[in-house]
């Protein structure tokens, strides 16, 4: 198994070459000049120049490639503009703030649409199926900062339930002991559960917009391939041989529809973390996200260039943890590749 | 075989005027009407039909696993006493695989592809608490010693997909005995495996059916199979019973036209094509083509001729960079291992062979859609195995070599009409003729096949086999080919529409005066059409000859196999 | 299912396709409410400019931040811009850059698609390589990444979204392809001399067409939604310009303070645009392949 794990761990080294050569090519194809941009408006000509000469954008290309993936391998991702900070280390303290706010998304959505799905297929016809098709359709049709906008809305202006949209912590109390970077984790190693209640009064109106959002795609996936399942063969012959039903609902047919709802997934978590961009910025939380969106709006390249290489090694990632998965769950996969 | 004639049979199962009914988008369908049906304690009976039939519906509706759409109109159904109709589903579960069970047409599917084997019969057993979870194992693998799996320990924790078809079926059986019920339905168990694997299984579940003096309920098309295993024979047409009686009458006095109809059609020993059409058929041979003079040569030789598939698989691409790996791991498959045979002028050659045997890819390599690894075909004076597949197309030798598929409706585009099919042989490669010169030509082609003409400005999936059947042989024919491969052209088709359709293809080869190379699992056919046949294993040519002595004097003890587990009707 | 009664085999030669849709159509009325929306969208996208009652950029601060009224039906921005005026201009231009990037995406994808399925070998290869690079990729964060790099243009809008549903296209054209490559009537079709192009476009390219115009129905809603989602982070049309994500983005900061119709009814639209693209697909696929039905 761990040979098996290894050997698919080799498999993701194309894809990330593909998505570093990418991350370097968007800098290069920028129209005009990268030195005056990179420089600021203000620049004079010999500033520029000096620039040109610093970032080494006077040399050939395949050497400028060479000396981005240098500075790639030192954990260089070159300084903000505006910030005049590392964008590698403003990336690794927003992180936490943004994955846990994508995980606890994912968690809502998963914990509705599994068990919606299931039922839908089981009772097809039923007013759940008919639900689970307008969450479906409906599901994925809306804009997930709309859906944001209008949970503030309700939630805050009207019925004063959840906290003004200010990122991750009210200003009256102050962050956790670093431990993981989850505050609701940290809040509760600390043993403190005001602050843990604090956090949690923050996070959950976004992980709600976001879950919302990610609803559709699994409870859709979820039906139709329960569906498929039930409708195969094996099934078929467990109910033949007198299994009961729960037996022949989850132990036959869900383990096996859960193969391409884990494939699913992986386009899943791709929506996911472009509507984390979104959300981040309706709800002013501090995490990659809105930290990119600032620096696309001040034409400060660097971290918008870091923003998308980190993300695109997460989900990079994320497919492969979400492979092992799958080759847990299918012996096929396992024994064969 | 046990009839019971001396007391009156208890029936096990009894079954009267049932009628079954699926909601369609197109309104309701009756698929089974006033159906009786009786098996006794220990008795084999068998339900004999056509696709549409509604044979497989009434076995269903006994399990009372029919799917959402369909539903019991009418009609009783009683099993050992309980009413089956009226049971709620909860009786009906308890009944389910402790008192009767099924097995069912290709058993991989059969199987949960992601649970061992082992632990899908110790579900059946737990849940009829027939094993508690000590015992569980031990009783699992008890039930696979008694279906013959060899190294059941082993095979417990396997899944379906590391088995063959034939010990998944194995499997399937084991889990319909493995709680020792009182009835066993089989709906086609064999279809879609070998002849030899269908003996073996069909004997298995006779053998092991017989010593529990348990009732068995066949659903098969063919009837030679139900004749020769069961006691009575019943055969169903549109949704009705035709006919019961016993097997060994239902042969030799068949009472309703349609299963005399269903029995001559059937191809079997001492009968010529001719024979397999209904009575009163127009039997007057064709006008055969006055033979152009040649000097003897065989159309087509085939000499050492080899196709190798390199292996596949990441690891093993890996395991050639690095130069590592076993010598059989990187040994290309071979699929055909050096043949030799010839087509004379106006034969027929019958390539026969189990399922991976290599007589599909000859018949690719004969026709040029795929490319040889080695060795020589050549065709009328010309090595056209030298020409690769994809440059033949522009080859003027490719209108002389044609074929018809297996699977009718496969073998036409559906988005086409399939007069447009026809046609498309003559646009590419006939000679240029204007629209109404064309339509003659495709409308003349139609009679020759016995296509309706009116029909030709259809879509494929408005037809039936049959019908699509003729315009594939149409289309093979359009171009007045020398040589036409038949890659099992009837294997999809129901044995009545067989029957036409064979003799449709030996009249069209007198009268155009082609050669036909004629690939099929299937000896009884291959006796009938061919002249000359050869018999193929894994690769290999284990024996040729002429079709009459190969059959009746086989040399080579693969072919007796072959023959030996055709299912022979008593006589 | 409701029980239409059988049609004469003849009739239904000329009239299937027809006859299907109109049963489709009856049979699920959210189709057809669906299929009545996208033509109320076409009609404000061909005329809308023409007809609204206010100049979509005239400012009135007179009548800054009015809620909806009969005069101002959708109300007005801070500015006292009439945003029901606004939303119906701004249809055409959101409807451009979906029907230009899906367009583009349709041809592109689906032909590097079918070469690659057909031809396998190096073809699939390096398709299969570039739809692999952009899949690492989350779609959305790319999209940003590409009209970031590309300039903050609505053509660099159309290309980024285009690019980004490249793979989606290729993969169903490739798979669509590739189990035809081998499939009986394409054998045939060799047999009777057709050339390997002749018959990827010829005898292939028909059969993928129902399944490609249903990916296209449903990415349309994806494109509509991935083009507003970078207007409101502030990428691609600028303001003042009148477009479903720009104003959903400006409306943003009310929302907080109680005046929710300047960013209501503006989402509520492009809501509405999306939910009648992906519906209409469904229906679509529904028609055209009558076995998937979910």
């Amino acid at each position: 198994m761990l040979g098996k794990i290894l050997k698919r761990l080799g498999t993701v080294v194309p894809s990330l070459i593909g998505v570093v050569i990418v991350t370097f090519l968007l800098t290069r194809v920028m129209p005009g000049d990268p030195a005056a941009y990179f420089a600021g408006p203000a620049a004079t000509p010999e500033a520029i120049e000096e620039i040109r000469r610093s970032l080494g954008l006077d040399r050939p290309l395949l050497e400028q490639f060479l000396a981005y993936v240098v500075d790639l391998a030192q954990g260089d991702l070159g300084t903000s503009l505006t910030t005049g900070l590392p964008v590698m280390h403003e990336i690794t303290t927003r992180l936490p703030a943004s994955a846990e706010l994508t995980l606890l998304g994912l968690i809502v959505s998963m914990a509705i649409a599994l068990p919606l799905g299931v039922l839908a297929a089981v009772r097809q016809g039923s007013w759940i199926d008919h639900l689970s098709r307008v969450i479906a359709t409906a599901g994925v049709s809306l804009p997930v900062f709309f859906t944001g906008l209008l949970l503030v809305y309700v939630f805050y202006f009207i019925l004063g339930w959840a906290p003004a949209p200010m990122g991750r912590l009210d200003f009256f109390f102050s962050d956790p002991e670093r431990v993981t970077g989850f505050f609701l984790i940290d809040s509760l190693l600390m043993g403190d559960l005001e602050l843990f209640r604090a956090a949690f009064s923050q996070i959950w109106l976004p992980a709600l917009t976001l879950g919302i959002f990610s609803l559709a795609p699994i409870t859709r996936m979820t039906r139709a391939s329960m569906l498929a399942v039930l409708a195969s063969d094996f099934v078929r012959t467990a109910r033949a041989n007198g299994l009961p039903p729960g037996k022949v609902v989850i132990t036959y047919a869900f383990r096996n529809a859960l193969l391409p709802i884990i494939t699913t997934l992986g386009m899943v978590f791709s929506f996911l973390l472009g509507a984390n961009v979104l959300v981040e910025k309706v709800f002013a939380w501090p995490g990659i996200g809105s930290y990119a969106v600032e620096a696309l709006i001040a034409s400060d390249f660097a971290p918008v260039q870091g923003f998308v290489l980190a993300m695109a090694i997460l989900y990079v990632l994320l497919n492969l943890l979400i492979d092992i998965l799958y080759g847990v769950i299918d012996p096929r996969v396992r024994i064969e590749a | 075989m046990n009839v019971h004639t001396n007391h009156p049979p208890v029936p096990l199962l009894e079954v009267r005027g049932l009628t079954v009914e699926f909601a369609t988008r197109r309104g309701t369908v009756r698929a089974v009407e006033q159906v009786d049906l009786d098996v006794a304690k220990g008795e084999t009976l068998a339900i004999v039909g056509e696709s549409g039939s509604g044979k497989s519906v009434t076995s269903y509706t006994v399990m009372r696993i029919l799917d959402r759409a369909g539903r019991i109109a009418e009609g009783s159904m009683t099993f050992s006493g309980v009413d089956l109709v009226a049971a709620s589903e909860k009786q009906v579960r308890a009944l389910r695989g402790r008192e009767m069970s099924m097995i069912f047409q290709n058993p991989r599917a059969a199987l949960n592809p992601i649970r061992t084997v082992g632990r899908q019969i110790e579900d059946v057993l737990k849940e009829h608490a027939l094993a508690g979870s000590a015992d569980a194992k031990e009783k699992a693998i008890a039930a696979l010693t008694e279906v013959r799996i060899a190294r059941p320990e082993e095979r417990y924790d396997a899944y379906p997909f590391e088995l063959s078809g034939g010990m998944c079926q194995r499997i399937v059986i084991a889990l319909a005995l493995a709680c020792r019920p009182q009835l066993l339905i089989a709906d086609e168990p064999t279809t879609g495996l070998d002849v030899t694997t269908q003996k073996a299984v069909m004997d298995l579940v006779m053998e092991l059916t017989r010593a529990r003096g348990m009732s068995t309920l066949l659903i098969t098309h063919d009837l030679g199979l139900a004749a020769a295993y069961c006691d009575r024979v019943m055969v169903m047409e549109k949704g009705r019973v035709v006919e019961t009686a016993l097997a060994g009458t239902i042969f030799k006095a068949p009472s309703h036209a349609y299963t005399r109809k269903l029995m001559r059609a059937t191809p079997r020993g001492g009968v010529t094509l001719r024979d397999l059409l209904p009575e009163g058929s127009d039997l007057t041979p064709p006008e055969p083509r006055p033979a152009a003079a040649t000097d003897g040569t065989p159309l087509l030789t085939v000499t050492s001729l080899v196709k190798e598939y390199p292996k596949k698989g990441v690891g093993l691409t890996l395991a050639r960079l690095m130069g590592r790996g076993t010598d059989e791991d990187l040994t290309p498959f071979r699929a055909v291992d050096g043949i030799s045979f010839a087509v004379g002028r106006g034969e027929s050659l019958g390539l026969v062979g189990e399922s991976g045997c290599g007589k599909s890819t000859t018949s690719m390599m004969v026709n040029r859609l795929t490319d040889r690894t080695s060795g020589s075909l050549v065709f009328d004076g010309i090595d056209i195995g030298a020409i690769p597949a994809r440059q033949f197309a522009r080859s003027p030798l490719r209108r002389r070599i044609q074929m018809v598929f297996q699977d009718p409706t496969d073998s036409l585009n559906p988005r086409f009409q399939v007069g447009r099919a026809i046609a498309d042989p003559i646009l590419r490669m006939g000679t240029p003729m204007n629209g109404a010169a064309l339509k003659a030509r495709v409308e003349e082609l139609a009679r020759l096949v016995g296509f309706p003409e009116h029909l030709l400005d259809r879509f494929p999936h408005q037809l039936s086999g049959g019908q699509k059947a003729r315009v594939g042989i149409a289309r093979a024919i359009a171009l007045d080919p020398d040589l036409v491969i038949l890659d099992e052209p009837t294997a999809a088709l129901d044995v009545s529409v067989q029957a036409v359709v064979l003799n449709l293809l030996q009249d069209l080869k007198i009268k155009l005066g082609m050669s036909y190379i004629f690939v099929s699992h299937d000896l009884e056919v291959v006796r009938l059409l061919c002249d000359r046949v050869v018999v193929m294993r894994a690769g290999r040519i284990v024996e040729q000859g002429m079709t009459r002595e190969v059959l009746s004097n086989p040399q080579d003890p693969y072919t007796r196999e072959l023959l030996s587990s055709i299912p022979h009707p008593p006589v | 299912m409701t029980a239409t009664p059988t049609s004469l085999p003849a009739e239904k030669a000329a009239t299937g396709l027809l006859a299907h849709a109109r049963h489709i159509v009856t049979e699920n009325p959210v189709t057809g409410l669906s299929f009545g929306l996208f033509i109320l969208f076409l009609l404000a996208g061909l005329v809308g400019p023409h007809v609204v009652p206010y100049d979509p950029l005239a400012s009135d601060t007179a009548a800054a931040l009015a809620p909806p009224s009969a005069a101002h039906w959708f109300g007005t921005d801070q500015l006292g811009r009439d945003i029901f005026s606004r939303v119906v201009v701004a249809t055409r231009l959101d409807m451009t850059i979906a029907i230009a990037s899906v367009a583009l995406v349709f041809v592109v994808g689906g032909l590097a698609g079918l070469a690659a399925g057909y031809f396998g070998g190096w073809t699939d290869q390096v398709v299969g390589r570039i739809c692999d690079t952009i899949m690492a990729f989350p779609l959305f964060v790319l999209a940003m990444g590409i009209v970031a790099a590309l300039g903050n243009t609505v053509t660099n809008i159309v290309l980024a979204t285009a690019i980004v549903n490249f793979p989606l296209y290729a993969r169903v054209a490739r798979a669509e392809a590739n189990v035809r490559r081998d499939a009986g009537f394409v054998q045939a079709a060799r047999l009777c001399g057709n050339g390997e192009w002749r018959i990827l476009l010829g005898q292939i390219m028909p059969n993928t067409l129902p399944i490609m115009m249903v990916q296209v129905s449903l990415t349309m809603g994806y494109a509509i939604l991935n083009a507003a989602g970078l207007s409101f982070i502030g990428l691609g049309v600028r303001p003042p310009t009148p477009e479903w994500g720009i104003m959903v983005a400006e409306g943003a900061a009310f929302i907080v303070s109680g005046e929710w119709w300047i960013a209501f009814f503006p989402g509520v639209t492009l809501m509405l645009a999306v939910f009648c693209f992906n519906l209409l697909g469904d229906g679509l696929r529904d028609l055209v392949d009558p076995q998937r039905r979910t």
